[in-house]
């Protein structure tokens, strides 16, 4: 089998934002000293001028992105998701969300997979706290390609959206010839007709792999990928329901209120279906190696695939 | 405007936030009454601004940080001509586009939604910063309570406009000295603000927020610093204009009733015709 290329969804962030820079002039970015860990570096490098670093105060870069709109720029506001969406969160409410303004959120480092920085660092919340936030976008893509043709979309977009990037490098899935990322519509990895694996971010590359191992058990998984939460492809995720009439959602974050939230509530008005939602059980995560945490949280192929083959026994 | 056209001015402002808060049967009279005469310096007489073209690009700017002040910055605007002045009396009303806060979206002449404390300053720097990144001519005035400086935000936003240099930013302190539960001093107390700004690289003036000529001169030389941004430290006195309400805190967010808002209108009349005289 040839090597996977792999890389992280933060560094497809800063390499986008530069292809993005050169085409618009009113594109800034915004940093609170995290420019080289949320790799928007290379913007930096490549546009010092439209580069504004606001110093370890999220807070307030929150409300300079909010004024600086106003006035015809569109700011990326880039730092960790902690505090993208969890120390800024009534910012991006107060003076992004309900004034609706155009400005997009970069936030990086999201989930468990941030590593050995630890539970401090782990934002297994953002979703739910950005999803709640009325008009708010909410995308989580799942590699490379997806990651820079969000960030695209985000730009096109007017309004505000919340962007979930992660810090580990992850397998290029999405490099195809007919790839098209559009805002609010999922994407059918894999047909399958037992059971569905509604996936988000980088859980995508695990849940294929895992379908595999399914595969091999006897069991056809749907693999759907669902790149924006909210607004979330409710049609899509109705049929695989009807089609498969047993589905589980994987995610890096909590199952309170991200996307096995979005599914349940969607699934539970319109179509009951029996649901499993696998992600981080209403726990702090801790420090180690990503990928050794993405395995004892069972989020990596075969936690996954160990936990849906118990699921349908 | 001259200085009795203003004062004349002011008391119509004070009238729109008596009426307002009293037929909404609540909102924030005191610091409304308190920043009345800034309000009507800055749309009257200081800010660049067109009341038929509320959004042109090169208008000043305003960010109410203090937004539970709306009552004043609507009383000005309406009666700048933004909007009618009769529909100040739908202040709060269910249905009404004169929210409680101030509200972009909505209000011809907002510049900046606002209302949770700390957040207006930096917006108010994105807009300045915006400014100097465009090198456009306008220039961006924020208005802060004194209770509000003890949010930590507008010290991360002062930080920020002192070192970025936003010599087109005014922040203006409505120092009326009470917040809900009591004097700032004995609250958790901010003072001295004027050292404070002052080390943040901000240049300070300390004036009498009620008198227009203090109030001139200030933002005149406002305008003329260059190299940082201008904090106004504006002294002034909460209620200001109604007897009953001034210096006490009781009438930081509550409303008159109908006999209280007589003996209210009656101050502000007798005002007006006082001025008339002159």
């Amino acid at each position: 089998m040839s090597e996977v290329k792999r890389i992280a969804t933060r560094e497809s962030y800063g390499n986008a934002l530069v292809e993005l820079g050169k085409e618009h002039e009113n594109l800034v970015v915004l940093d609170a000293d995290l420019a080289a860990a949320t790799k928007t570096g290379v913007f930096k490098k490549a546009f010092p001028g439209r580069h504004i670093d606001c110093g370890i105060a999220e807070a307030n870069m929150t409300g300079v992105a909010a004024g600086m709109s106003t006035c015809g720029f569109v700011p990326f506001v880039s730092t960790f998701a902690m505090f993208a969406a969890g120390r800024s969160y009534e910012q991006v409410r107060n003076s992004i969300g309900y004034p609706h303004l155009n400005v997009k959120i970069g936030a990086t480092h999201a989930g468990i997979s941030v590593g050995e920085d630890g539970a401090s660092h782990q934002c297994n919340e953002d979703i739910a706290l950005m999803r709640a936030i009325p008009g708010m976008v909410v995308i989580n893509p799942s590699d490379d390609v997806e990651a820079r043709a969000a960030v695209r979309a985000a730009y096109e977009y007017v309004g505000p959206v919340y962007l979930r990037f992660g810090r580990l490098a992850v397998p290029v899935i999405n490099d195809r010839p007919d790839y098209k990322f559009e805002i609010g519509k999922g994407v059918t990895l894999r047909e399958g007709s037992d059971c569905a694996i509604i996936a988000t971010g980088l859980c995508v590359s695990e849940a294929l792999a895992a379908a595999e191992t399914l595969a091999e058990n006897g069991i056809q998984a749907e693999v759907i990928n669902i790149h924006t939460i909210k607004p979330l492809d409710e049609e899509l995720v109705i049929a695989a329901a009807r089609k498969t009439k047993r589905v589980f959602t994987v995610e890096e974050h909590s199952v309170i209120g991200g996307l096995g939230a979005a599914v349940a509530e969607v699934l539970g008005e319109k179509c009951p279906t029996k649901l499993t939602r696998i992600g981080v059980n209403d726990v702090f995560g801790e420090s180690g190696p990503a990928k050794e945490l993405l395995h004892k949280y069972e989020l990596d192929a075969e936690g996954i695939a160990k936990r849906i083959l118990a699921e349908m026994k | 405007m001259d200085k009795l056209a203003l004062e004349k001015m002011a008391v119509e402002v004070r009238k729109g936030i008596v009426s307002s808060v009293h037929s909404a049967k609540a909102g924030h009279p005191g610091g409304s009454l308190s920043a009345a005469d800034i309000f009507t310096y800055l749309y009257f007489e200081e800010m660049n601004i067109d009341p038929k073209n509320p959004k042109k690009e090169d208008r000043d700017r305003f960010v109410l940080s203090k937004g539970h002040t709306a009552p004043g910055l609507y009383s000005a605007l309406a009666n700048r001509g933004y909007f009618p002045v009769e529909d100040l009396l739908t202040l709060r009303h269910t249905g009404s586009y004169l929210q409680g806060h101030p509200d972009m979206k909505h209000i011809p002449g907002v510049d900046m939604s606002s209302g949770s404390l700390g957040q207006g300053l930096s917006a108010a720097c994105g807009m300045a910063l915006a400014g100097k990144m465009k090198d456009a001519s306008y220039r961006v005035y924020a208005l802060c309570g004194d209770g509000e400086i003890e949010e930590g935000q507008i010290w991360e936003a002062a930080m920020f406009a002192g070192f970025r240099k936003l010599d087109n930013l005014c922040v203006i302190i409505d120092n009326n000295n009470l917040q809900i539960d009591g004097p700032i001093d004995e609250v958790c107390s901010p003072y001295p603000i004027d050292k404070k700004f002052e080390s943040f690289n901000f240049h300070v003036i300390n004036i009498d927020g009620n008198d227009f000529d203090e109030i001139k001169k200030a933002f005149d030389e406002a305008r003329a610093t260059k190299g940082m941004p201008t904090a106004i430290i504006a002294h002034t006195v909460k209620g200001k204009g109604v007897s009953y309400m001034e210096n006490s805190v009781g009438w930081h967010g509550k409303a008159p009733n109908d006999e209280e808002y007589e003996i209210a209108m009656e101050d502000l009349r007798k005002a007006g015709e006082a001025l008339c005289q002159k």
